[in-house]
């Protein structure tokens, strides 16, 4: 039985290796050379055997693991190697000592970085914290709300440009009276949460009927709507140019070098992060968010149970934006630099895919998601021209092995004590 | 219907010539129905009668084509509720579980419960983020009322199971005692003992006279148990190609001719 499986298993992959070879023949094996004006074919045949071989091995280690996920499933994930270090670390981390003490270990860590490594590796990180603020807060319109949000860096180009636009039209009359306009940082912060804040209740009005494909669309032509009248009105928002040299947040009227500013923004973008998970988490874990949660599972069943549909979509999408808002005045300071290049279609997509990877609805997995995928392309630059290729294939990874995501949710448990087992 | 014979009957909901047409088919055609308080009445009717056509046009979920839809609220007074919104509904005290179990799959069995008393809680995002004492002790006291109700129909063993993850008749089990949460004066159940077996279904038939019975709570319910049917409830009302062919009690549905025909074919 188990030997003609794995001969029907060479079989086909027998078959894959012949349609990748004659699929891959006129881009590998065929080279058209241009010399002295005259086009000549050239045969490359010692590729053919190698994209057959290679054909063949993929789509065998492709079969195995396919089947060792089903089996995977059946043992009901005991055992192996991963599962016990899992379990390890989970009893050791339940242990209240010894979360405290790692928490602690990896605050400090994360409170001497910028001091430890230079100002490249602080920008970066800047950005990577800039993301988590992101895809916590796109973890709360798709991983709490389900509702897929593909327009998601509009909003974080609303926060950015309420910054740009701020500075470029009151920061000269700030400086002429002589006050610093790093202030004006400090006026968008809470300012652009609101306008995305509004924003987001804007979008919400059109799709409160949609859901699924037709929700994705409309939302994603929100995006791009956003985008392009950022390019397109000029006069107002410096179109293609953006805006540029708009100031580091005020620090007592300090003048700082950018390798201070740098830490300096670390250290307000750290604080960020922490306070966006201490409110998500609370959100989450309150009658709002289990009301958002009711809404993804069964719309219907949510009606029936009282809860009003409407509201709950315009809180949903309000407080999704809100976090983009914040997130893009951290990101206009940190890069002094804005233009509508950096709120396309990409990077809304980014930051779903570090929720989907991470772990739809995970904070955990959010805020890892966005780690890995904002950290991984900086340190591993020879790899930048296959970004998309990878992202593309790590998707799918996740999608087929581990659906719930690299640290999926985890769901509050309940005890209840003798005192009430006796009402 | 005058509001004299609403109060002199009882009743407690109230269906005047409903009507409901999903394009050319009339699903329901002209349903003229009342449940007196404290009753268990059931609707039967073969598959395709349009029986829960009818709950969702009670419950909202559908607007109905012609017809009224009233019940006599918590004050005693008279209101339509037809063409309000599900939510609204069941504000005033209609609650209903889902011939197609509809539970929240991916949330635990007592965070189930616990949505379904989202309205007893008072508590807005803000209040939610500062956690103040008030707050604490109305999330306290929703998780203790949503135990005890799962208490109540034996699923206090399973809390922090994943809804989507108990056995089938545990599920509907479940359905149940999430529509109670929310505090209804009339429950509506839509096949609640499909699919289980027949210690379950003798379980559930307690139960169901348990809820009446110990809370008060009105029932009507759609079943194609007829065992059940006849052992639990009080008044049955007959449904065939969207209309009412009978109405009465057990006895007398049993030997209707009509009923008899209805199920068995000409
Ligand atoms: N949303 C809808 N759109 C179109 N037709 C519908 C819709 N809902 C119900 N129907 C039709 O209305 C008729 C009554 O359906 P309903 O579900 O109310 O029957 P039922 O009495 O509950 O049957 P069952 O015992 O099988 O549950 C059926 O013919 C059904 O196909
Ligand atoms: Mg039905």
């Amino acid at each position: 039985m188990k030997s003609r499986s794995l001969l029907a298993d060479i079989g086909k992959s027998f078959l894959i290796a012949i349609w990748f070879m004659v699929l891959l023949f006129p881009l590998m094996v065929m080279k058209v050379n241009v010399s002295k004006g005259v086009a000549q074919v050239q045969f490359r045949w010692n590729m053919l055997p190698l994209v057959g071989i290679a054909a063949f091995v993929l789509s065998l280690l492709w079969r195995f693991a396919l089947e060792w996920n089903e089996k995977r499933g059946n043992d009901s994930r005991a055992g192996g190697p991963l599962a016990k270090l899992k379990a390890l670390t989970s009893q050791y981390l339940g242990i209240a000592v010894v979360r405290k003490g790692a928490l602690f270990i990896l605050l400090a860590f994360a409170l001497a970085y910028p001091f430890l490594f230079g100002m490249y590796h602080t920008n970066v990180m800047i950005t990577a914290f800039i993301y988590i603020i992101l895809a916590l807060g796109l973890n709360i319109v798709v991983g709490l709300g389900g509702l897929l949000n593909l327009g998601y860096a509009a909003f974080f180009g609303v926060g950015a440009y309420t910054y740009g636009l701020l500075w470029k039209y009151v920061g000269h009359s700030f400086i002429a009276a002589g006050i610093d306009p790093g202030w004006l940082f400090w006026i968008s912060l809470p300012l652009a949460g609101i306008i995305a804040t509004l924003f987001g209740i804007l979008l919400s009005l059109p799709v409160l009927r949609l859901r699924g494909d037709y929700l994705a669309i409309i939302t994603l032509a929100f995006g791009e709507i956003f985008r392009m009248v950022m390019q397109n009105s000029g006069d107002i928002t410096g179109g293609a140019t953006g805006i540029s040299l708009i100031p580091r947040p005020w620090l007592f009227n300090i003048k700082l070098t950018p390798q201070k500013a740098a830490t300096y923004i670390y250290f307000i973008a750290i604080v960020l992060v922490l306070i966006t998970i201490f409110v998500v988490r609370r959100i989450e874990d309150s009658k709002v968010g289990r009301a958002l949660e009711a809404m993804r599972e069964d719309e219907i069943a949510c009606q029936a149970m009282g809860i009003n549909l409407v509201r709950n979509k315009l809180i949903t999408f309000a407080l999704g934006a809100f976090w983009a808002g914040i997130a893009g005045v951290v990101m206009a300071a940190q890069t002094t630099y804005i233009n509508p290049d950096s709120f396309t279609l990409w990077e809304s997509i980014i930051i779903l895919m570090a929720v989907v990877i991470g772990g739809t609805g995970s904070i955990p997995g959010a805020i890892g998601g966005a780690i890995l995928l904002k950290l991984l392309p900086e340190y591993f630059r020879a790899l930048a021209q296959y970004r998309m290729l990878i992202y593309g294939i790590a998707m799918i990874l996740v999608i087929i092995f581990k659906p719930d995501g690299l640290i999926p949710r985890k769901r509050k448990q309940y005890t209840f004590k003798e005192k009430e087992l006796a009402k | 219907m005058s509001t004299q014979q609403l109060q002199s009957k009882q009743s407690i909901l109230e269906i005047e010539n409903l009507s409901m047409a999903f394009g050319g088919l009339r699903a329901i055609d002209g349903v003229s129905m009342h449940i007196d308080e404290g009753e268990i009445a059931a609707l039967i009717g073969p598959n395709g009668a349009g029986k829960t056509t009818i709950f969702n046009c009670i419950t909202g979920v559908y607007k109905p084509t012609e017809g009224t839809v009233s019940i006599r609220n918590k004050n005693g007074q008279i209101e339509h509720i037809h063409g309000l919104k599900p939510d609204i509904i069941n504000h005033k005290g209609l609650a209903r579980t889902f011939q197609n179990i509809r539970l929240f799959n991916n949330m635990t069995v007592l965070e189930n419960v616990m949505i379904g008393r989202h309205n007893s809680l008072k508590a807005g995002i803000f209040k939610a983020i500062v956690r103040d004492s008030s707050t604490k002790e109305e999330e306290q006291r929703v998780i203790e009322e949503s135990y005890l109700i799962l208490k109540k129909l034996k699923l206090d063993m399973y809390i922090n199971e994943t809804a989507g993850n108990l056995p089938y008749g545990e599920q509907r089990r479940l359905e149940i005692a999430r529509a109670l949460a929310t505090d209804p004066f009339l429950l509506l159940l839509d096949e609640p003992v499909a699919g289980m077996n027949a210690q379950e279904t003798k379980e559930l038939e307690e139960t169901i006279n348990i809820i009446r019975d110990q809370e008060h709570i009105t029932i009507l319910l759609i079943e194609h148990d007829m065992s059940l049917v006849m052992n639990v409830s009080e008044r049955i009302y007959v449904l065939d190609y969207g209309r009412l062919i009978a109405e009465g009690t057990p006895h007398e549905i049993k030997r209707n001719p009509d009923v008899i025909k209805a199920y068995l074919g000409e």
